[in-house]
């Protein structure tokens, strides 16, 4: 396969996976704007860790002033000047995907190019009236979510188990990956209000929003038959092989996709030992552990490690 | 009659419905018009969907523009097209030959059949080609060549275009669009398929691989890239002949030799189909501006290590001045009169003739003799006064860079609007493929159509549509009722 091929493949494959992961922040956030406060709060606050878990509060602040509700949301839904927003990474994908028309199924453009046509006719809306009102902006979240899912469902039925599809799913899985850790880390250091007791109420929305953002509030339920705690979210998201969001999950399956990609070359790289080695470290990891050494450590570390793989991955494969 | 007298190949206005016809005439006629309405806008979304689209040049916020379908087929009789073949055919033999020639012997100057100056002077005479072969004499593996028709039986040649001519994704995705929106009248008819011509021209680009020897020649389809306008052909194209679609920075000259480079390292590439225009091919040789092209290829190619379809250098045998020689083409190659005839050709490099065109400017079309697309072009019925006169001046300025011709009333078909079924004109472009293995024409191509009333520009450039194309069995029109 070109060399330019895949790199087009894994971007378009972490663009739509950005796109949905933006959406889901923004649902997850609202709900918590939406809560009851007792006493003086930080209205941004919320904001601003969505913009850090998304990582474009330093784009944000280049480019506008104090963090708010209307504001946050614009930038990161249709604001062209965020390299991140929603529609930047629906066009993106597409700029990708016609780039390797070729290496893409029917269904799976045509779930890119229809993502991309509604993200046209939002646009068209907004510039005739004013922004989105909440419910425009709900079905707006609500279409994004389905794009991703259209194309990862096409994706997954009709390529074929080539390189092709192994590149998509590298794609898929580093950018997914990313967002969790990106998450947990951002919620990690938000600051409770200070007469709010630990495990108190606004505490336990916040983590059922991180649950939310992820979809993952029933599957919480379903693995820990507990009420929402702490510690077993973050069992939930870094440990649990079978939530496909957890970063192990992700590695998983960045490891099956650099196994395979290597079997069909018949040769093996540094990207592959890399996966590998981190695949171990979460397979050998029990939370206990990464509490005690610090669980801000362990993900900051995950973090960096993630952004190394995929240059070792361009390194070996895509050559830029 | 269709518009102003000319001939409608339906028979529409006139007393009797042309028979092969007639089952398109009887579906017109019994379906309601709110449901070919619901037709029109399927294949619209179909296209949509899809993502054809054609960009057109100078017009940005149409950058993704679709070109209009128009959902009534056309038909040409078995006949018909077996005719035409063999003119193609002949035709495409004769320009191949011209080109090893010009670019060789140069038998047909020595001969003044052509005036020198035609070829060596030409903007797409290449001199870098002299004394080269093309391999196996093959040097417009893909022509398209512009056919318009004049009443019944007069095909008539518009123009060749041998140098990347494009528009086939249109004609293979106008069938399958027809065939899905409207089964029931595609049964009616022994509808030739189109559908191998991606087969066909793998199986071109195959014979005329440098290394035969070689068990798997490795093909690629060169792009400008996204931005380009014909791109969605491309990349449909590498689709159906399943070979990778290579921008030239996907490809690199390693000791002549062509490699692209792949998540596997690099990999030799035998042949390039490219849809890249010569002068953007090699930097190193042509314009070094360009970052379209490989450095290197042409020595590589040169060198005999790889295949560039079409040929380097076939420019000068799609030239509007040249095309008035292709007739004299034929005899002098073949030996054998044409079967296809030309459209009458004024050349205006010819001082009498000059004269000629200029008192007959408002009967003419004038057309730049390197022009494509529509561009540059006067059709001088439909034009001002003072357009006809800065296309004088023009002419008067620089006669060579002209040639005219007799605005020929171009037949019609009935097209599909809202406000009824009405006639356009439309013109062929049959796709002719040459390879080792022979000359293969797909039955049909595309039946370009002029959608402004009474226009007789049918370019997608300039507003044009296109149509499904059906070579139909004489005989037959099965399952009646």
């Amino acid at each position: 396969m070109l060399a330019r091929t895949a790199d087009n493949l894994f971007w378009l494959a972490r663009s739509m996976e950005r796109a949905d992961f933006i959406a889901r922040m923004i649902e997850a956030t609202l709900r918590l704007e939406y809560l009851p406060r007792s006493g003086v709060d930080d209205p941004a606050a919320e904001w601003a860790g969505a913009l850090n878990a998304v990582g474009v509060d330093e784009a944000f602040h280049a480019t506008r002033g104090e963090i708010d509700e209307a504001s946050a949301i614009d930038f990161l839904t249709f604001d062209r000047a965020n390299p991140s927003s929603i529609c930047n990474c629906l066009e993106n994908a597409r700029a990708n995907g016609r780039a390797v028309r070729t290496a893409l199924t029917v269904e799976t453009w045509t779930a890119i190019n229809d993502a991309w046509l509604e993200l046209k006719r939002f646009e068209a809306t907004r510039r005739a009236g004013r922004d989105l009102d909440r419910e425009a902006l709900a079905r707006f979240l609500d279409y994004v979510k389905k794009a991703s899912l259209d194309f990862d469902g096409a994706c997954y039925r009709t390529m074929l188990r080539n390189d092709g599809y192994w590149f998509n799913r590298l794609g898929i899985f580093v950018e997914r990956a990313d967002n969790t850790a990106r998450l947990l880390d951002v919620k990690y250091h938000l600051l409770l209000p200070s007469n709010e007791k630990v495990g108190g109420s606004l505490d336990y929305f916040q983590w059922v929003a991180i649950l939310r953002a992820v979809s993952a509030a029933t599957a919480y339920h379903w693995v820990y038959r507990d009420r929402v705690k702490p510690w077993l979210i973050a069992d939930l998201l870094i440990l649990k092989s079978a939530m496909p969001r957890s970063l192990i999950f992700c590695y998983e399956s960045i490891d099956l996709a650099l196994d395979s990609l290597a079997r069909a070359d018949g040769r093996s790289g540094a990207a592959q030992r890399q996966a590998r080695a981190m695949l171990a470290t979460l397979e050998r990891a029990s939370m206990s552990e990464i509490f005690q050494d610090g669980l801000h450590e362990f993900i900051t570390t995950f973090i960096e490690d993630n952004a190394r793989l995929a240059a070792t991955i361009s390194e070996q494969y895509l050559f830029v | 009659m269709g518009a102003g007298g000319s001939f409608d190949e339906m028979g529409l206005g006139g007393e009797s419905v042309r028979p092969l016809y007639r089952q398109i005439a009887r579906w017109l006629e019994e379906t309601p018009p709110e449901v070919l309405a619901s037709r029109r806008a399927q294949a619209e979304y179909m296209f949509r969907r899809i993502g054809i689209t054609f960009g057109v040049y100078g017009d940005k916020d149409a950058a993704e523009r679709l070109i209009p379908f128009d959902i009534v087929p056309r038909v040409i009789s078995r006949g018909e097209w077996t005719r035409l073949a063999a003119g193609l055919t002949q035709r495409v033999n004769a320009l191949n030959m011209f080109l090893r020639d010009v670019y060789g012997p140069r038998a047909i100057l020595r001969e003044n059949i052509v005036p020198e100056e035609l070829i060596l002077r030409n903007p797409y005479y290449r001199p870098e080609m002299i004394g080269h072969r093309a391999p196996h004499d093959i040097w417009v593996h893909i022509a398209g060549i512009d056919i318009v028709r004049v009443d019944e039986n007069a095909f008539y040649v518009l123009e060749d275009n041998a140098r990347t001519p494009s528009g086939v994704s249109y004609m293979l995705e106008n069938r399958e669009v027809t065939m899905r929106l409207m089964p029931d009248l595609f049964a009616r008819h022994r509808v030739a398929p189109v559908d191998d011509y991606p087969d066909e021209l793998l199986a071109c680009l195959r014979s005329v691989t440098p290394r035969p020897s070689a068990s798997d020649a490795s093909i690629v389809l060169l792009t400008p890239g996204p931005f380009n306008s014909a791109y969605y052909e491309h990349s449909f194209l590498a689709d159906k002949l399943g070979v990778e679609l290579v921008e030239g920075r996907d490809l690199f000259v390693d000791e002549e030799v062509v490699f692209m480079r792949t998540t596997l390292g690099p990999k030799r590439v035998d042949v390039i189909y490219r849809r890249v225009d010569d002068e953007f091919l090699d930097p190193l040789v042509f314009n070094p501006e360009s970052l379209l092209g490989v450095p290197g290829l042409l020595g590589a190619y040169l060198a005999g290590n790889v295949t560039i379809a079409n040929a380097v250098g076939t420019g000068v045998a799609d030239d509007k001045a040249i095309y008035s020689y292709v007739p004299e083409l034929i005899r002098f190659y073949l030996s054998e009169e044409p079967l296809l005839q030309n459209v009458p050709t004024y050349r205006c490099r010819e001082p009498q003739m000059l004269n000629f065109v200029l008192e007959r400017l408002d009967q003419l079309v004038v057309k730049e003799v390197n022009g494509s697309g529509g561009y540059g072009m006067l059709v001088g019925p439909h034009a001002s006064a003072a357009q006809r006169e800065f296309f004088a001046a023009k002419l008067k300025a620089d006669p060579a860079n002209y040639i005219a011709q007799p605005t020929l009333a171009l037949s019609t078909c009935p097209a599909s609007f809202d406000s009824g079924i009405s006639p356009r004109h439309v013109d062929l472009r049959p796709f002719v493929l040459s390879g080792a293995n022979g000359v293969r024409i797909v039955p049909g191509g595309l039946t370009r159509v002029a959608l402004t009333q009474g226009s007789l520009v049918v370019n997608s450039s300039q507003g044009g549509g296109t149509k499904d194309t059906w070579v139909v069995d004489d005989d037959a029109t099965p399952g009646e009722g």
